[in-house]
């Protein structure tokens, strides 16, 4: 851990309103502010890394909406998941870690494998007894929570269907690599087919490589920095067989994570350049704006969007969804309350600190409520789960969408 | 401190309320101020006012300190406790309680932050003038009793010219009401003033009468370039000698402009020596022909470049060099000292040329943005704690800048209180005379010396 970064924080506060559990506790310790002075004691030796203050810092999203507020460039959610990381790799990685990061996560064959039961689980009407018997019940909380955020799975992942190659829709303009998200893959898989369809209507000729592996997000997570790693020469070797424009991604945790493949890899040009070639979906599509508008049909619907972390606060990205959404027309475009505020799901916290996901998600609900809106937009799978399931359960008239199903739709290609 | 008390605290508000781990302990040690760190002995965050006076009671009968706390975002050290006593956080206080647009009055408890507070009332059309840097976060107690100032200043004043009435809980648990709706008042001692400022010694405010105003209906914002300070110093007074009083009159210096530019690419010019950004409000009318003589002066003074924005995004544009001055220093060294010595706003070039002096002299590196029109500049000194020197060096600087101050007619804080970090400089402003009239004033209020104790002298 670099000290200099933690000294860099001058405790002026501006990123105590931004923060989702300052503003539901106003306790000094769940704010970033605070968390960063945790860290810098435990680095000074002024304090242990006690139960307590692991339990204090676990609090923290990472959602690095304290990013986005610092005046002086501190980025408190990613001090936070950094001291995290590098403490839970000084222990090592204990069996379920090992088995989860390195077995599983790094082989799309093996993960989607996994997945076979829960569909059959769903498919087979087990899921309406199981719930309906409260059998989850008997089963621990997390693993109840775990099953009611899944909503219906594709019948089979998308990697396994899209072709490697989709030409451009008339005259090419150029190449892109298409990353395929994990989680897109498995259960959003119509998303990710609207944004390839979106890219080849635009011109683009969309590669997509069946041996792409997950982004290496969750290892950063799980304490696993050499996993990660790995998962970055897997990917750079893979895309720089191809002569791309973009790497585009629909996921904005991977386009976060795919981003930083320079700073992991430090001194490796190929990394560098492969992160300054990701995209977001909405980058791209919002430089074809021109070309894009005359294609839309109307959409009588009144949308609001959330920002999701990992796009507004990781990649800065604001202005592209809300300018794309207001191309379609007929659409009414509400501005969320708070729409950069995290919804609660933040990787697997929404599992792991069950409690303050949910006060984070009420409240973002009861701003999609004052919005009015019949259409939530939004651009991440994370935000998509937890949303999805909060709204079905409490604004069940309020759809959930990606940014690149509404705009198929409103293109005629969904 | 003793578990006893504490559970006496938690008592009061609730174990969830009270805080006496290491770890929380820790977090509240400190507040904006660098370089300053001192833990209090418990935390506690009241649900209401009487939960505030009752603590206040306990407090005074064990004869344990009590320092009020907003957010924490002070620049002097005043919500420190210093005696390991009891830090009370106001930040569950947060109701607005009433906007009463036929008096114009809005009441607040101290926890409401202040943004949250413009807009509630522009929501209404009305307007509460005082917007401090750190108003997205500042509470409304911490802004009363630092009596706090804003960009917006001008025109419209300070705190202290908008607090019509307090509720206060004494250092005894008693509780003192001054003021109220009524704008005018003359039965015994004006109490407001005299709480205003008072950096949490005199007593700790539970609620807030302020007084609004109208929203303006219009705003033109301009921005001006000058090759030379002293021309930028001259239009300033020639924008009031010409009776415009812009509600917004900021001046940003050098080494600000070149921090900005690298970290904002704004489009200013490296070779001026000072940026003004300018703002008029009220009727359009005014509003317009105050803008064309504003023009005209900037004109006058060798300008090199003068832009009106054209619409509301474009005013923004013009806006955020000033309002990315401070991360764009703020970034280039891990500890920014960032002062507000004020001096009559005549004395502005000379005051820019002293600080320019002082920091050269002691070889640090200050950058002067601030509020031209009032005399309030925030010289910020670029630096690292680490080097020992270094900080030395810049205290030494300070030194000389307050002292250019307080002999130019200017005071030593303008806005951000004396609190543990000015302590040193008061009696050279105000003599052993005042001193001794502020000590009797204190013994009035809190003989015991309970409240915020070693704050102010
Ligand atoms: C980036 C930045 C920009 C700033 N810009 C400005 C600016 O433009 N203008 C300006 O004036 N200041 C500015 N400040 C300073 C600071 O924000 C103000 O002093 C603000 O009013 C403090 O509010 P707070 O809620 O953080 O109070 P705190 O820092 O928590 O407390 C400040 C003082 O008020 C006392 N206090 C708090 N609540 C109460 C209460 N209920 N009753 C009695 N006493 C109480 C405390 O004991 C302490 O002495 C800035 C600070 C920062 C970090």
């Amino acid at each position: 851990m670099d000290y200099v970064k933690l000294i860099n924080c001058m405790r002026c506060g501006m990123c105590l309103p931004s923060c989702p559990t300052y503003k539901e506790t106003f306790l000094e310790t769940a704010s970033p502010r605070g968390r960063v002075a945790l860290v810098r004691k435990v680095q000074e030796g002024e304090l242990d890394q006690s139960e307590r203050l692991l339990e204090y810092l676990s609090l923290c999203l990472d959602c690095q909406a304290c990013a986005s507020a610092c005046p002086c460039g501190v980025n408190a959610g990613e001090l936070v998941a950094e001291f995290t990381c590098e403490r839970k790799e000084s222990l090592g990685l204990g069996f379920m870690e090992e088995l989860v990061l390195r077995r599983l996560v790094p082989h799309p064959d093996r993960l989607e494998g996994s997945m076979t039961p829960l569909r059959a689980y769903q498919k087979t009407g087990l899921q309406k007894l199981v719930r309906k018997l409260g059998v989850l019940k008997m089963f621990p909380k997390k693993l109840e929570r775990m099953e009611g955020l899944l909503p219906e799975l594709p019948a089979r992942p998308l990697r396994q269907e899209i072709m490697e190659v989709t030409p451009a829709a008339g005259t090419e303009r150029g190449t892109v690599g298409f990353f395929l998200g994990c989680v897109m893959s498995l259960i959003f898989s119509e998303a990710s087919r609207a944004t390839i369809n979106l890219l080849s209507s635009l011109g683009y000729r969309v590669i997509t490589p069946r041996s792409q592996v997950c982004c290496g997000a969750p290892n950063m997570l799980g304490g696993d920095l050499e996993g990660l790693k790995e998962a970055a020469r897997t990917n750079i070797d893979i895309f720089a067989g191809y002569d791309l424009d973009f790497i585009v991604t629909d996921c904005g945790g991977c386009g976060a994570e795919l981003k930083k493949y320079g700073h992991h890899l430090p001194g490796d040009p190929a990394a560098e350049a492969f992160g300054a070639k990701v995209r977001d979906i909405a980058q791209v599509l919002a430089l074809h704006s021109g070309d894009l508008a005359p294609r839309l049909q109307p959409v009588d619907l009144k949308v609001t969007y959330h920002d999701p972390c990992h796009i507004a606060h990781c990649q800065g990205i604001r202005r592209e969804p809300r300018e794309l959404l207001r191309l379609v027309p007929g659409l009414t475009y509400a501005e969320l309350a708070e729409a950069d505020s995290c919804c609660g799901s933040a990787g697997t916290y929404n599992i792991a600190r069950p409690g303050m996901s949910d006060r984070i998600l009420h409240r973002k609900l009861a701003n999609i409520a004052a919005s009015g809106a019949e259409v939530l937009v939004t651009g991440n799978p994370g935000c998509l789960l937890q949303l999805r399931k909060g709204l079905a359960d409490h604004l069940p008239h309020v759809r959930i969408m990606h940014l690149t199903e509404l705009l198929a739709r409103s293109a005629g290609l969904a | 401190m003793q578990q006893s008390f504490i559970n006496e605290l938690r008592n009061i508000v609730g174990e969830q309320y009270t805080l006496a781990d290491r770890e929380s302990l820790a977090v509240y040690g400190y507040d904006s101020t660098p370089e300053l760190e001192s833990l209090p002995g418990a935390v506690v965050l009241p649900g209401s006012g009487e939960e505030v006076a009752r603590i206040m009671a306990l407090c005074h009968g064990a004869g344990v300190s009590v320092t009020p706390r907003g957010s924490g975002t002070n620049l002097s050290g005043g919500s420190l406790s210093v005696n390991s006593g009891v830090v009370v956080q106001t930040s569950r206080l947060n109701r607005i309680v009433e906007i009463d647009e036929e008096n114009l009055t809005a009441t607040v408890e101290p926890g409401v932050i202040t943004s949250a507070l413009h807009r509630e009332v522009e929501s209404r059309g009305l307007f509460y003038p005082p917007d401090p840097g750190s108003m997205n976060i500042s509470t409304m107690g911490g802004n009363v009793a630092e009596n706090s100032g804003g960009l917006r200043g001008l025109k419209y004043g300070v705190t202290a010219d908008y607090v019509m009435g307090l509720e206060t809980v004494l250092a005894d648990g008693t509780v003192l009401r001054s003021g109220g709706k009524v704008v005018k008042d003359v039965a015994g001692y004006s109490l407001n003033p005299l709480l205003v400022s008072s950096e949490g010694t005199l007593g700790f405010f539970t609620g807030i009468t302020v007084k609004l105003i109208p929203r303006p209906r219009s705003k033109v914002t301009m921005l001006a370039h000058f090759p030379a300070l002293q021309d930028a110093a001259l239009a300033v007074s020639a924008i009031i000698a010409a009776k415009v009083i812009p509600a917004t009159l900021e001046i940003l210096d050098r080494v600000t402009i070149r921090c900005v530019e690298e970290y904002a690419h704004v489009g200013l010019p490296l070779d001026v020596d000072a940026v003004l950004l300018i703002e008029v409000d009220g009727h359009p009318a005014v509003t317009a022909e105050e803008a064309l003589a504003v023009e005209e002066i900037c004109k006058r003074y060798r300008s090199s470049f003068f832009q009106t924005a054209a619409t509301a995004d474009e005013a923004l544009k013009l806006a955020t060099a000033r309002r990315t001055a401070l991360s764009a220093l703020a970034r280039l060294k891990p500890t920014t000292i960032l002062e507000d010595a004020t001096v009559p706003r005549s004395c502005i070039a000379p005051m820019l040329q002293v600080i320019q002096a002082a920091a050269a002299k002691h070889n640090v590196t200050i950058g002067t943005f601030g509020h031209a029109g009032d005399g309030n500049l925030h010289p910020t000194c670029l630096t690292d704690e680490r080097d020992q020197d270094e900080i030395k060096r810049a205290h030494a600087a300070f030194e000389e800048i307050f002292d250019a101050a307080i002999a130019m007619g200017g005071t030593i804080t303008g806005e951000h209180g004396v609190g543990i970090a000015k302590k040193k400089y008061l009696p050279r402003l105000v003599g052993e005379s005042g001193i001794r009239v502020m000590r009797g004033i204190k013994n009035a209020f809190d003989p015991k010396g309970i409240l915020n104790p070693g704050k102010v002298f």
